[in-house]
């Protein structure tokens, strides 16, 4: 498990996830991803899911905290490349809506 | 082992959050054997992360202790139980209700239990404040072709 922090256009921060998001990985990625948001201050984060090769609802916690702490900074946050079965996961709690730029 | 069973494993370790990833590749390599489909490996494993994580947060919230799971591949599918003998739940009804949690400040989705709902046939929860808890999951499989 890691995540690959990287700027993209138009003040875009992207996190590319990979490994297995889990309870036990989850307080790692969460940590890594919110002090990239302290120290770059984007206007959107961009979570990439390419690399993740397992996904359970631990997940969902970790792009609803995401959500909330770029909502506190006016910022937003869109789902890329979302393999279907951890879509699945993210349906369940509407967080879908998330993906693919439907911000 | 189990009359219907066509084999079985008993799996027992500590509630460590290591644990989690251990845990549902165990009962995906023994379901392996029935050489499921790919969505239906995923969802057992996803599952029975989901149970497991429970025993770690909450039925051992502040302490460790011992989960044991039970694994059974019948001619129909798979029979999984996941057993603590931690806290137990006080509401069974409650807490299954989806975005239900009590660790918000955790970043916990509450959704452990729909998820289980969603991606398995049956899911039972039977329960003892004080005393534990074991969630039964069962999900047929098709044969791969």
């Amino acid at each position: 498990m890691a995540v690959y922090i990287s700027e993209g256009r138009g003040g875009e921060l992207i996190a590319k996830i990979t490994g297995e998001i889990d309870h036990h990985s989850a307080r790692w990625l969460r940590s890594d991803i919110d002090t990239a948001i302290s120290d770059k201050s984007p206007e959107k984060l961009v979570l990439d899911f390419s690399g993740v090769s397992f996904m359970d609802s631990s997940g969902v916690g970790l792009v609803m905290g995401r959500y909330k702490n770029m909502a506190g900074r006016g910022g937003t946050v869109r789902l890329v490349n979302m393999p279907d079965y951890i879509q699945k996961v993210m349906e369940l709690a509407g967080m879908d809506r998330l993906l693919n730029g439907k911000e | 082992m189990n009359k219907k069973a066509l084999n079985e494993m008993k799996l027992s370790f500590p509630s460590l959050s290591e644990n989690e990833r251990f845990a549902r590749a165990a009962v995906g390599a023994f379901m392996s054997q029935k050489n499921p489909r790919v969505d239906e490996l995923n969802d057992v494993k996803t599952a029975v992360s989901e149970a497991v994580t429970n025993c770690i947060v909450h039925a051992y919230r502040d302490s460790v202790g011992l989960i044991e799971i039970t694994a059974r591949l019948t001619s129909e599918g798979i029979y999984i139980k996941i057993r603590d003998r931690g806290c137990g739940i006080e509401d069974v009804k409650r807490a299954m209700e989806p975005l239900f949690t009590t660790l918000p400040d955790e970043e916990r989705s509450g959704l452990g239990f729909s998820v289980m709902e969603s991606l398995c046939d049956s899911v039972s929860v039977k329960s003892l404040p004080g005393s534990g808890t074991a969630v039964i999951l069962t999900k047929r499989l098709r044969t791969k072709l």
